[in-house]
């Protein structure tokens, strides 16, 4: 599952056969074994109610696991209170004490923990620094634009140094622009101080910008662990290919499986040939995934063969400044979506025949949806 | 329109535009004021009249001068370094002489008999005595034969210092001070000067009592602030049940649980645990359970409100920091919890100020508090400059009190406050 992983550094955090359920009846994570590196950016990504946040509350010490036991730098930490666990954390709404100034609010793991007070001026003026606003120390968090109150969060949950940092959606709050320009300014900090980072999203564009490893979560089960690139080209199955990039699905029931290979008649008629991946056999239904722009159209009449050959009829286009969309009914499916060039749309007319084509690799063979 | 527009950034215009901008906000206050107009009438009629009328008679002093006017208009010039002369003597004979033909001796003899002990009977003995006008030149001697006391500086200083129209004499009573003879403010003597302690009294009663409200009232306040709202709002509802009783009877229960064959007393003495019983109730002891009983929900409330606003998130995230339970609570909550904490206080003591029933059923007579005395010379001595003058300055202690208040508040306003 792990696909190239070149050195690899030991595991900071370790969560063994980790079970929960609140209620008794339902567990929201169940079993979970996953490994997180020293220095390495991992994103918990999955839709809510997938298990995600309560891993990571889990781990920062404000749920108790009902089974299994979870691992820090080799110690077991399952009963340990949150204070002694050594870990920073940043909440979704910052959680900056009110009460206190900035340079109070990030002085404040430092005070606890009994430095001395010149150590403490000197750690905070630099955390100060390097979030760039040493002129605000003496603001309070209420005077404070989101973006700014971030940063501080950010800045106080770094300062103590801990061995591992944990994000719990920090930018859910913020606008598009200030979010995009905050994924980067945390990913920099990630690799100027070389700290472990365990970041909870919901917003896969922010797992992919950021990670080092995502592990897509859901149904309280980790459903793929992988690098960024391998989760959007390997899927394994069709929650990870829909949950990750824009993805066009089209079932069907697989006819022959020739080793990597399969043919697969498609519900609506005609049959495709397909990279098997997640399929139990010859006669099991399955769902196709191909990615919008891996999908070329023909013009109807012009005569190429290929081995997806699919007949469609032009629904909509739209236009997205960088690129163009065409959506198409292709095999039952209204929705088949087919990424273009910017103006490429134009030739395409409404309800005009057409034909798409994909290349076998390029189409996956997954589990029915 | 597209004229006004144009000139819009014209000097010449900008006037114009700022007298409509005030037209327009003045019609919005005008509506707003006659929106409020009834509760302003309702209370200015029965609030701000009463108490600016109750106000005035602490300093207001007609009695005398209606009288005996002409005695208060021959002692105006009067130097009071030797006793008066004849002049004011015959106005005094000829005042009395009127005074027992209307009947009106006795309010000028109440009055004077606040100031001096013993200046009724020397009015009444007078005017008795005092058959007919004494001979021109002779009402020194006549009057100073009815009763020596006209023979005395201190008897008619005491008329000056009684003919108003205004007066200092009851708020300097208030704060037991007086005038001796030559008018200088001194210390009332000993057996008169209880007020100050009662004041001491009132304000240390009303402190405990906050005290005992603010340490039993926070874990209250703070389990209704973090318990899920099903049970909460069932605790809210024990929390204001006392209010849907009157005062009274919830003060009467306390008599019957703390009284000498009471319920706790019983109870204790069943267990073995004592063999006589406590004195519980008619002490300080009973005034401060039955008050701190009553006076608790008014700290309650608005300690779970500033409570309620406080995010979990902060003591998740102090704990993340490192600080552990007792310290992130030290250092987190009760900071933010400190607007809470003053308005209830706040709000207790000075509830617990003007406390009149509770203290007079539990009491004893050394836990009488102000209230009692301004109730006591209200209804029963009917000396409401006295009343008024106490209630004077209770309410100044109390809005110096509020102000002061005021000003912390704003200051954590200013630093924060409750942002968030």
């Amino acid at each position: 599952m792990e696909a190239g992983m070149v050195t690899p550094a030991p595991a900071l955090v370790r969560f063994s056969g980790i079970q929960k359920t609140y209620d008794g009846e339902h567990l929201v994570v169940k079993n979970l074994d996953l490994d997180i590196r020293k220095g390495e950016f991992i994103t918990l990504l999955g839709p809510s109610g997938s298990g995600k946040t309560t891993t990571l509350m889990m781990l920062a010490g404000f749920e108790v696991p009902t089974h299994g036991e979870i691992y820090l730098s080799g110690r077991p930490i399952k009963n340990m209170p949150p204070h002694k666990r050594d870990i920073g954390m940043v909440f979704q709404n910052y959680a900056l004490f009110p009460h206190l100034t900035i340079a109070e609010n990030i002085a404040f793991p430092l005070s606890v923990r009994k430095t001395n007070k010149a150590d403490v001026e000197e750690r905070v003026g630099s955390a100060l620094r390097m979030i760039k606003m040493e002129t605000l120390a003496h603001r309070r968090p209420g005077q404070l634009s989101g973006g700014q109150q971030q940063r501080v969060a950010l800045a106080r949950a770094l300062v103590f140094n801990p061995q591992l940092v944990l994000m719990d959606e920090p930018l859910g709050a913020l606008d598009k622009r200030l979010r995009e320009q905050m994924q980067l300014e945390i990913k920099q900090l990630h690799e100027t101080m070389g700290i472990t980072v365990v970041y909870v999203t919901h917003d896969q564009s922010e797992a992919l910008t950021m990670s080092d490893r995502i592990a897509v979560f859901n149904d309280g089960i980790v459903q793929q662990i992988d690098k960024p690139d391998a989760l959007y080209e390997h899927p394994v199955n069709s929650f990870v290919a829909h949950f990750i990039g824009e993805n066009n699905v089209l079932a069907g029931t697989v006819e022959t499986v020739d080793k990597d290979y399969c043919r697969v008649a498609l519900a609506a008629g005609g049959t495709v040939t397909a990279r098997a991946i997640n399929i139990s056999g010859a006669g099991a239904s399955t769902s196709l995934s191909v990615r919008p722009e891996r999908i070329t159209i023909i013009p109807d009449g012009s005569s190429s063969d290929g081995p997806n050959r699919l007949p469609a009829k032009v629904q909509n286009t739209i236009y997205l400044g960088d690129h163009a969309l065409a959506v198409l009914d292709v095999s039952g499916n209204a929705e088949f979506m087919v990424k273009l060039q910017p103006g490429a749309h134009d030739s395409l007319t409404h309800g005009a025949n057409v034909f798409v084509t994909f290349r076998p690799e390029d189409c996956l063979a997954l589990d029915p949806v | 329109m597209t004229d006004a527009l144009l000139t819009g950034g014209n000097a010449s215009t900008e006037v114009p535009l700022k007298r409509r901008l005030r037209r327009a906000e003045r019609t919005r206050q005008v509506k707003a004021l006659a929106l409020v107009l009834p509760l302003l009438v309702f209370l200015l009629f029965t609030f701000a009249g009463p108490i600016a009328g109750m106000l005035w008679r602490a300093v207001d002093d007609r009695e005398v001068r209606q009288v005996l006017p002409q005695t208060v208009a021959a002692l105006a010039d009067w130097d009071g370094k030797d006793l008066p002369d004849e002049k004011a003597y015959a106005a005094l004979a000829s005042d009395i002489v009127a005074a027992r033909a209307s009947g009106t001796i006795a309010i000028a003899a109440k009055r004077l008999n606040y100031a001096l002990n013993g200046f009724r009977t020397i009015l009444t003995s007078t005017a008795r005595n005092l058959k007919t006008m004494p001979e021109p030149g002779a009402a020194k001697e006549t009057l100073g034969k009815i009763n020596a006391a006209w023979r005395e500086r201190a008897t008619w200083t005491t008329i000056r210092d009684a003919s108003g129209p205004i007066t200092g004499f009851y708020l300097l009573a208030a704060l037991d001070l007086v005038r001796n003879v030559d008018g200088a403010i001194v210390a009332a003597p000993p057996d008169q000067a209880i007020y100050r302690s009662l004041f001491t009294r009132t304000f240390i009663i009303s402190l405990s009592v906050t005290a005992l409200c603010l340490i039993l009232g926070f874990p209250v306040a703070y389990l209704l602030a973090t318990l899920p709202p099903g049970r909460s709002n069932l605790l809210m509802i024990f929390v204001l049940l006392p209010f849907w009783t009157s005062l009274l009877v919830r003060t009467c229960a306390w008599i019957v649980l703390l009284q000498s064959k009471g319920v706790v007393n019983d109870s204790l003495h069943w267990l073995g645990i004592i063999d006589e019983p406590l004195r519980l109730i008619y002490n300080r002891f009973g005034v401060c359970v039955a008050m701190t009983h009553v006076l608790l929900p008014f700290m309650i409330l608005p300690l779970y409100s500033s409570m309620k606003a406080i995010s979990p998130a902060y003591m998740r995230a102090a704990a993340s920091l490192g600080a552990p339970p007792f310290t992130a609570f030290l250092r987190i909550y009760l900071p933010q919890t400190l607007p809470g904490i003053g308005a209830g206080s706040l709000l207790v003591f000075i509830l617990a100020l003007g406390y009149y029933i509770t203290p007079a059923l539990v009491g004893g007579a050394a836990d009488q508090m102000i209230s009692y005395f301004i109730a006591l010379y209200t209804t029963e001595t009917a000396n409401w400059g006295l009343a008024s003058a106490l209630g004077a300055v209770l309410l100044l202690a109390t809005i110096l009190l509020a102000l002061v208040y005021g000003k912390l508040v704003q200051g954590q306003q200013v630093t924060g406050g409750m942002k968030n």
